[in-house]
């Protein structure tokens, strides 16, 4: 509950502090891959300003303003996570499955590891396989220790490595728009949010 | 008029970079912190590093944006900092009536970590601030003495309207660290995880819809306010925000250039 209204601060904060920054929305060329192709500069609230590599299960090594150009809905996570992290991955299916096929087609779903030490591209790729995930339009992440941080530190995560080699920490799927900004978070795992499926579908139709 | 800003142009070019900063050995070891790592009461381990003697100054970060221009407050993305960020300053890279040595204050936990990058360095750990935050002058840990404590809390009893002072300006503590406690608060770089949860009646049941892994850490040490003021404004805070006696200094590990 705590956490919620945080995340409704957040938001609001976002909206207050983009007077700091060009408010021009960006117009973004999305090519048939998906690949955006940014024509104008990145807001300054958008997640992308954080500009750190990203390894997926295929040991693709991309940037991660390389998604830049589609909606995108964002977690973290890590492999050896029993409890909430599965919740996690059902939260987004749920999302995914609540959209039309073409709808789907124009979302990426994207998790980002907690734990580089750990989570090698084998060990995102067998969790991939265990859960039947849509490669590539799906990816598991793995990056450096220092952009965990920083990854968690925009998108509102709280996390802390305890001992078992187990991690501590919030949950928070984030929504983000074309361009980077987080457009809705869900806190809620292993059911349907509405408003999160709502809202990704808003941004799919291009508000 | 063309001729002055030019000398100033030149003066502000040669101006030499300000002295290496000081970084102290800490010899690290095993302590009792407020926030034991299982929850309970192992103790937290903390190994040497090294931590900057002084917390950062305006002079020093002001350097630090002339030289990482991305980071002034016309630039910088509301990403990375709210509003208000170095907004006691006069302008994008002037000071105005900010002190050079008073201690940086309105910086982002982002902007802090940034600069401590540029020194090769990085912002310390929760433990190895709380470390360090044990000693008093004389002793590495003084947490039992309740007329240290008394004097701790007198600093957080002031008001915070008059100026912050220069740094320096507290005694230095057992391991030779100046204004630790007394001048300002301080960012550590894990300070999104100092997860506490209000109720102690939570744990020992975890809320596994909220937390993965086992259940949040207890607070040990109730009588420890100044420290447990720390953790609570820390944890209030998101990365990109800034207030007025929020600074920051750098650690490093203990071999090896930086982090």
């Amino acid at each position: 509950m705590n956490l919620f209204a945080t995340c409704i601060l957040c938001l609001g904060a976002f909206s207050v502090n983009a007077d700091g920054a060009p408010a021009v929305p960006a117009r973004v060329l999305t090519g048939t891959s998906g690949q955006a192709v940014a024509s104008e500069a990145l807001p300054g609230d958008s997640v992308y300003q954080l500009d750190i590599p990203l390894t997926s299960q295929d040991a693709h090594v991309s940037k991660l303003s390389d998604l830049r150009g589609t909606p995108v809905l964002i977690a973290m996570f890590y492999t050896s996570c029993k409890y909430v992290c599965p919740l996690i991955v059902d939260s987004m299916l749920r999302v995914d499955k609540g959209l039309t096929a073409d709808e789907r087609a124009h979302l990426r779903v994207v998790l980002v590891s907690f734990d580089p030490e750990h989570d090698t591209p084998q060990a995102l790729k067998a969790v991939a396989v265990e859960r039947h995930l849509d490669l590539p339009r799906w990816s598991l992440d793995r990056t450096d220790a220092e952009s965990v941080r920083k990854l968690a530190a925009v998108l509102g995560v709280q996390y802390r490595a305890i001992e078992n080699g187990d991690f501590n920490h919030s949950t928070v799927i984030s929504l983000l728009d074309k361009d980077g900004r987080i457009a809705a978070r869900s806190s809620r795992t292993g059911e349907a949010d509405p408003d999160l499926l709502a809202a990704t579908k808003r941004e799919l139709a291009g508000k | 008029m063309l001729r002055a800003a030019a000398v100033a142009f030149c003066l502000a070019a040669f101006t030499l970079p300000a002295a290496a900063a000081d970084y102290l050995p800490i010899p690290g070891g095993s302590f009792a912190s407020v926030l034991p790592p299982d929850g309970k009461a192992a103790p937290a381990i903390v190994a040497p590093f090294r931590l900057r003697s002084l917390p950062v100054t305006n002079a020093e970060f002001l350097d630090f944006v002339r030289t990482h221009r991305q980071w002034d407050r016309g630039r910088i993305a509301s990403l990375f900092g709210d509003s208000q960020y170095l907004a006691h300053w006069s302008g994008p890279s002037e000071l105005g009536a900010a002190g050079r040595n008073q201690p940086v204050t309105r910086v982002s936990w982002f902007a802090a970590e940034a600069f401590c990058e540029s020194e090769h360095a990085r912002l310390p750990t929760w433990y190895e601030f709380e470390f360090v935050a044990a000693a008093d002058e004389s002793h590495a840990d003084a947490r039992g003495d309740p007329a240290w404590r008394e004097r701790i809390l007198d600093w957080y009893a002031r008001p915070s309207t008059t100026a912050l002072p220069d740094v320096g300006s507290t005694p230095k503590n057992f391991y030779g660290a100046r204004d630790v406690h007394g001048l300002i608060w301080e960012w550590v770089g894990d300070y999104a995880s100092l997860m506490i949860s209000g109720d102690n009646r939570d744990q020992g049941d975890p809320d596994l819809l909220k937390f993965c892994g086992a259940g949040a850490l207890s607070t040990q040490d109730r009588e420890n306010y100044a420290i447990l003021m720390r953790i609570a404004l820390l944890s209030s805070l998101k990365a990109a925000d800034t207030t007025a006696n929020l600074g920051f200094r750098c650690a490093k590990d203990a071999t090896g250039d930086g982090k």
